[in-house]
């Protein structure tokens, strides 16, 4: 057998081109890529700083995700050298042109005193517990470690906050923040699934650490039993990467727009009514469609209703599964955004109609006047209102 | 004129009679507004100041697009246009 394997072996030295570690470091600096082809397990222990890292069993499936053009100069390293030769083997018969075997593998790199990294990887209970998301070209390992490394304010732990919590939790968000002072209430169960019937009388958001630790034990749950105010907001707000807004009131919806604004935020919001549910990203920092500035909540509404004109607290009913819905949604949009993927709501706003099951979509357009994110505007204090009902 | 529809969403149909759409004849906007609020009065408190301009805290949209980006109230409709409101709602329902 072995004789088979070294005969193999000459006959691809005989033919793809081999460099050593220097010759490769310097080919990188000149825009080659280097596709380290190594295990994770081995990977874990250091890699080439920025190689591209595509374990072997999977080169021919994902090199053409991240290597479009089959002319660029890619260089395969493994720990000896190698497999790294059929790797190269692999991407000329795919049709990449112009492939090379780095000499020695990565023992070599090192040996030669080359620059590399211990990257951040996943340990096997991660590779299990998200190995839908690894099979994603567009998540994979660096998206999952994003994920892991990000950051996401959820205010209210109620119908909105619920379903998107649990999903930012199952997905790998590493830390959720969550900003409620209510207690849990029996009428809150019909649509707000973080709680449970025992844990009706407890604090909201303690009920919600103990649901999301339990579906994963690895997200940090941060916890604030507080109303938001314009006096606490600038020290919650910052460090976080993106702020969910599932509140039910206009003063907070307002407080988080403008504080967002203020601090560079990402707002994603939901509101809903009876039937009906809207759904937008509402971010001057972030592109529209055609790479203008998103709007923010006051580009568009610029003031809340008065509470005579606001709907009353007798027409405030919800179906259960609408809040389900549209803070489902909110979720997708946040992971979108901690991803980087595209293209997310900022500019538009769905509306939906659950009684005749219509999704509407309507473009939003900054306001260069706006008072919260208009050209110029600075944000030194925030506006407080009147609250109407709560619904 | 011609025929247009004004979408009512939830909160509003209150002042519909439960109305999800109107069909209207009208030229602009602002016509089709006014021949809603002729049958619904109430409504159109909602939608338009006492100065007849439209409310901070509510929208129109012509098919996907805001009237604030075509000609506001005057913007002309044509036929078989949808006229779209979205008044902002608070709710998250906690």
């Amino acid at each position: 057998m072995s004789s088979k394997k070294n005969a193999r072996l000459e006959e691809l030295k005989g033919r793809v081109p081999e460099v050593t570690p220097e010759e490769a470091l310097a080919l990188v600096e000149k825009g080659a890529i280097l596709v380290d082809v190594r295990e994770p397990d081995e990977v874990a222990q250091g890699s080439p700083e920025g190689a591209l890292r595509i374990v072997r069993g999977f080169l021919e499936l994902r090199i053409e995700e991240a290597v479009e053009d089959t002319d660029a100069t890619v260089l395969t390293l493994c720990a000896g050298g190698v497999r790294s030769l059929f790797a190269a083997d692999d991407l000329l018969r795919l049709g990449f042109t112009d492939v090379r075997s780095i000499v020695g593998g990565f023992g070599g790199w090192k040996a030669d005193g080359l620059p590399f990294e211990v990257p951040q990887v996943l340990n096997d209970e991660q590779r299990e517990r998200y190995g839908r998301h690894l099979l994603m070209p567009e998540i994979g390992e660096e998206g999952q470690m994003k994920l892991q490394d990000s950051k996401v304010l959820l205010l209210g732990a109620g119908g909105l906050g619920s379903p998107a919590a649990l999903y930012l939790a199952a997905a790998g968000v590493g830390t959720l923040g969550i900003v409620d002072d209510d207690v849990v209430d029996r009428s809150n169960l019909q649509r707000q699934i973080l709680h449970t019937d025992r844990r009706v009388g407890d604090p909201k958001v303690e009920s919600a650490r103990d649901t999301l630790n339990a579906l994963n034990p690895a997200v940090k749950i941060v916890t604030y039993q507080v109303r938001l105010t314009a006096e606490n907001v600038d020290e919650i707000l910052p460090g976080y990467d993106v702020v969910l807004d599932g509140s039910d009131n206009f003063p907070t919806r307002y407080l988080v727009n403008d504080a967002c604004v203020k601090h560079g935020i990402p707002n994603v919001h939901g509101s809903i009514f009876r039937f009906e549910g809207q759904v937008s990203v509402f971010w001057p920092g972030g592109e529209t469609a055609d790479g203008s500035a998103g709007p923010c909540y006051r580009c568009v509404y610029p003031t809340p209703p008065p509470p005579e004109l606001a709907p009353s607290c007798a027409e405030a009913g919800v179906l259960g599964v609408l809040p389900g819905l549209v803070g489902t949604l909110e979720a997708l949009e946040t992971i979108k955004l901690l991803l980087g993927l595209k293209r997310s709501l900022v500019g538009r706003l769905l509306a939906f109609d659950a009684l005749e099951v219509r999704f509407d979509e309507f473009e939003l357009v900054r306001n260069p006047d706006c008072p919260a994110c208009g050209d110029g505007v600075t944000i030194e204090e925030y506006t407080s209102y009147e609250e109407s009902c709560g619904i | 004129m011609t025929q247009a529809t004004i979408r009512i969403p939830t909160p509003l149909r209150t002042f519909t009679n439960g109305a999800s759409q109107l069909q209207v004849e009208a030229s602009t906007v602002r016509e089709a507004l006014q021949a809603a609020g002729a049958e619904h009065e109430e409504l159109l408190a909602r939608i338009l100041d006492d100065a007849g301009e439209l409310r901070t805290f509510v929208n129109l949209f012509v098919g996907s697009k805001n009237i604030s980006q075509l000609e506001g109230l005057d913007t002309p409709v044509a036929k078989d246009d949808v006229l779209s409101i979205l008044p902002a709602v608070a709710g998250g329902i906690r």
